[in-house]
């Protein structure tokens, strides 16, 4: 009977081995992905088990984190005012989970980060307790601050600011905004607070900075004026264009329509820019035609996704369109449609001599001793129109500031160059139009803050809604907090 | 030439050691190494000593110290690494009952109790039954006089949890029943009962079964009429997995079966016809029967959402997470988050919890422990100079050997889960105390099978002719 035994003895041992197999596949092969998987608890056991790493603005935290008792989270997260911070920040709740900075820069907030492993190491071996580190971030507190409140006495809307320079983001906000705070932990009336602002019709939750696109009206006649200079169809800003008036747009018998009795018969550029000529711009892109409007409105970000790192949705320039659309798309109309961030973006590259950089709003990660891990360093995104253009646009932007549509955003002693935009929608243009301005100041040593404003809805009637009325004064309240903290 | 050197058998020459001081030296591991784990999942879970610290490993101390003087004065020659593995296991066993005992999320469950305690009163259980083996088997022979009452006894075990009002059905398995305010799995008993049944079974008719048959493609194919034992015990071990539902059971039975007809018969024919009817039993009956499907689904692909609203549970992807989370080296004992499993997490997924903690390593270390006590058994069944030992050391050994790798492979995802416990670490008083009786009955054969032969009368012939002087 040994034989057999013998060979049992090896079937016995392969049992064995067969487990000893699997359980490596499990624990080695597969471990990482089993660790992180989506419905493997301990992720979120983990981002709670000590304070979370904070979120900082001009070297002051603007997060916290509280302990909590009775549950397998230990802290959660507190935001120091959190609706005026929420666009940037996110939110890291211990039900719903995470979004934007608090989600992308989760490994480092929660110390888990592959950079912080030998320290984490150190820690274990000396007893230390695990930390998160710290994500400091490019915004300007006061100019947050500026955005916020104009924001909210005026209903819906959004505002982004960005350092022409570095492309920095110095600004983002937006409203009805939401308290992170409300819903950071992990109760069931938490859970019915977010449930309650995430179906709330006035989507408080949308980061309409970043998120939104809206249709940018006249503030896409700067685009359209880089693009006729960038490719040729006029280069001085003074002299005469071939507008007539009434202009019918090709191919149609419909006249393109100013607001109101505007002289933009044979109109000059930087007049046409003034007092917002539909005809003078519509007739450009309808000349240049779509691809090389196309071409310029790409080079300006139009139809990407930013990140930020957060992402951003992409704007809108069509590219299938026929010669009508495209005069429509010209001035801002049609299917144009452009989150805040990139009429920031446009306007910043334009203050910036031309230059585009890639807007970032993560300066530094930092280890929980305040090492830097990660120093974000400004590149460039691309070249939009030439420095000579650039500053013929800046001359032309200023005027709109000086003596046009814009004169709300004057600030004396600081040169100011700016667009308005009233943006119609809805069915027959029945919904409030939107209002937008963009804007930038400069000072001697270049341009600090370029500043995009979108207010939607307001409640004031339609005729007062213009961007040099309600959007203009926030914008120059931002480019002022950001002039007066240079000082 | 000194008659003082024959002997009979290959194995046990005379003045063989009896290796008991091995054993004592392993137990004093087996104990300490236990007793470190206990500190370390009080220094990790509270910072401090657990205050039971003292009681524990006197406790677990005594135990082992009582079955080692029991083994040196009862069975001297027995293997001296079985003891040992067991009690190192059984150890362990208690060290992350406890531990989970600590779990905030175990304790807000509404059937929590705590479970250490009970544990070690059923080692201490387990022990005395294996102390009570010792002393009264003399020899596992007198086992074979059973052979018909343990036949019917394994049926009655088998049975009872079908038995109304005295049944009880955890999650779809049937293979529990409720006496007093126990709750007891026969199945566990009945494991080593129908060892003895088919060990004496066998003997009588292994030539029977071995000799005759015909010739068929290269192999022996037995008569129609000797087909009928393995048919019955087929049809048993499908009667178990339609009506109790429990494939474990069900395959643990039949495999034991298979094993040890091959071991007696020596024909390879029977094992081919074993995987054969085991695949027709297990496929016809996944089949029809639906708890059976739910548990090959959850298999097949435990992180579905689908699959869990049908099953009504996460466990299995809860446990292929916890042993993923360990990693290579694991969390470290009290560290980990295995509680996540929730119902059984002491019992049935209680190797998850060994695999979050102690990770990779860990985890080839327990198996590999598993691994040589089934060698050891093995090995006890080669030594054993009897057919009947040769037989009953093999089938305890085998159905150890399959217990393990089903409730492994099912809580590992390698196999669709049943809902049988590792033996000696998971909760649960019949496992414990059942598989110390069979680590008893291998010590009683091993014995007989290493103990020397008691040296042949003497002869007077043989001595030397007296010469007497004048």
């Amino acid at each position: 009977m040994n034989k057999p035994l013998r060979r049992i003895a090896i079937f016995c041992g392969l049992l064995v081995l067969a487990l000893l197999i699997r359980d490596n596949w499990l624990q080695y092969v597969q471990a990482d992905n089993l660790a992180e998987h989506e419905m493997n608890r301990r992720v979120p056991i983990e981002r709670y088990a000590q304070p979370r790493g904070d979120i900082i603005v001009d070297g002051k935290a603007i997060t916290g984190s509280q302990k909590v008792d009775g549950d397998d989270f230990k802290y959660k997260r507190t935001y120091k005012n959190g609706p005026m911070w929420s666009p940037v920040t996110g939110f890291a709740s211990q039900r719903i989970g995470a979004t934007q900075i608090e989600s992308i820069e989760d490994r480092i907030l929660t110390g888990n980060d592959d950079r912080l492993f030998f320290r984490r190491s150190l820690d274990m071996l000396t007893g230390k307790k695990k930390e998160g580190g710290n994500v400091v971030t490019t915004l300007n507190a006061d100019a947050q601050k500026a955005a916020y409140n104009g924001l909210k006495g005026r209903g819906k809307g959004a505002v982004a600011a960005i350092d022409p320079s570095t492309g920095a983001i110095l600004a983002l906000a937006s409203t009805p905004s939401y308290d992170p705070s409300s819903f950071a932990g992990n109760t069931n009336k938490e859970a019915e607070t977010f449930g309650k602002l995430d179906k709330d019709s006035d989507k408080p939750m949308l980061n309409r900075a970043l998120r939104e696109t809206y249709p940018p009206g006249s503030t896409f006649k700067v685009v359209t004026a880089a693009a006729a200079m960038e490719h040729g169809l006029y280069t001085d800003i003074d002299d005469k264009t071939k507008s007539p008036l009434p202009w019918t747009m090709p191919d149609t018998t419909t006249p393109l329509k100013n607001e109101g009795n505007i002289p933009c018969k044979n109109a000059t550029l930087r007049e046409a820019l003034r007092v917002s000529c539909n005809t003078v711009f519509g007739k450009i892109g309808s000349d240049l035609g779509k691809d090389k409007m196309l071409e310029t409105a790409e080079k300006f970000g139009f139809n990407e996704e930013q990140f930020v790192p957060v992402r951003s949705n992409a704007s809108v320039f069509p590219k299938e369109m026929d010669r009508p659309q495209t005069a429509l798309s010209s001035i801002g109309q049609f299917e144009t449609a452009a989150t805040p961030l990139q009429m920031a973006m446009v306007t910043s590259a334009i203050a910036n001599d031309g230059t585009l950089m890639e807007p970032y709003m993560v300066k530094e990660l930092q280890a929980p001793n305040l090492d830097v891990i990660e120093k974000h360093s400004p590149k460039e995104m691309s070249e939009p129109l030439s420095k000579e253009n650039a500053q013929k646009l800046q001359d032309m932007m200023q005027t709109v500031v000086n003596e046009g549509t814009g004169t709300a955003a004057k600030i004396p002693g600081v040169t100011v160059g700016g667009k308005t935009g009233t943006a119609q929608h809805g069915l027959n243009n029945s919904k409030n139009p939107y209002a937008w301005f963009i804007s930038y100041a400069k000072t001697d040593s270049g341009s600090p803050v370029a500043v995009a404003v979108v207010v939607e809805d307001s409640d004031a009637s339609r005729d007062d809604i213009s961007g040099g009325g309600l959007a203009a004064p926030i914008a120059k309240d931002v480019m002022k907090a950001v002039l007066d903290s240079k000082k | 030439m000194s008659s003082s050197t024959t002997h009979t058998s290959t194995i046990g020459a005379i003045g063989a050691p009896s290796r008991r001081n091995t054993e004592l030296a392993l137990l004093v591991f087996a104990v300490v190494i236990p007793l470190f784990a206990y500190m370390n999942v009080g220094l990790a879970i509270s910072g401090e000593l657990p205050p039971g610290m003292l009681g524990y490993g006197l406790g677990l101390g005594l135990l082992a110290g009582v079955a080692h003087l029991v083994v040196r004065k009862f069975a001297p020659y027995a293997d001296p690494l079985l003891l040992p593995l067991a009690t190192l296991l059984n150890g362990l066993g208690l060290v992350v009952i406890w531990r989970l005992d600590q779990s905030e999320k175990l304790q807000q469950r509404p059937t929590f109790s705590e479970a250490a305690p009970n544990q070690l009163l059923y080692s201490a259980v387990g022990i005395a039954l294996f102390v009570g083996v010792l002393l009264l088997l003399k020899d596992h022979r007198v086992l074979q006089r059973y052979t018909y009452i343990s036949m019917v006894l394994a049926i009655v075990l088998l049975l009872l949890p079908l038995v109304p009002g005295l049944g009880m059905n955890v999650f779809g398995a049937k293979i529990w029943i409720r006496i007093g305010g126990f709750s007891i799995q026969p199945g566990e008993f009945a494991k080593i009962v129908i060892a003895v049944f088919f060990a004496g079974y066998l003997m009588v008719k292994r030539d029977a079964l071995a000799l005759a048959s015909r010739r068929f493609m290269g192999l022996y194919l037995p008569r129609g009429r000797d087909l009928g034992p393995i048919l019955v015990v087929w049809a048993m071990s499908i009667l178990i997995l339609v009506f109790e539902t429990d494939l474990g059971t069900s395959l643990l039975f039949f495999g034991m079966f298979v094993v040890m007809l091959y071991v007696a018969t020596e024909r390879t024919s029977w094992i081919v016809f074993g995987l054969l009817m085991s695949a027709v039993g297990a496929v016809g009956v996944a089949s029809f029967e639906p708890h059976v499907q739910v548990r090959v689904d959850a298999w097949l692909d435990p992180f579905s959402k689908a699959v869990i609203a049908e099953t009504g549970t996460d466990q299995i992807a809860q446990s292929l997470m916890a042993f993923g989370s360990g990693g290579v080296l694991g969390s470290g004992l009290g560290q980990g988050h295995s509680d996540l499993i929730g119902f059984a997490a002491n019992s049935d997924f209680i190797l998850a919890t060994y695999g979050e903690e102690l990770g990779l390593a860990g985890i080839m270390a327990v198996l590999l422990i598993y691994g040589l006590i089934v060698e050891r058994g093995v090995r006890t069944a080669l030594a054993a100079r009897d057919p009947f030992g040769k037989l009953l050391a093999v089938g305890l050994s085998g159905a150890f050997a399959i217990q393990v790798f089903v409730v492994a492979g099912g809580v590992m995802g390698l196999i669709p889960l049943t809902g049988m416990t590792m033996p000696f670490i998971a909760y649960g008083g019949s496992s414990v105390i059942a598989n110390w009786a069979l680590i008893g009955i291998l010590l009683r054969i091993s014995d007989t099978a290493r103990r020397p032969a008691p040296s042949p009368a003497p002869n007077p012939d043989a001595e030397m002719t007296q010469v007497v002087r004048p």
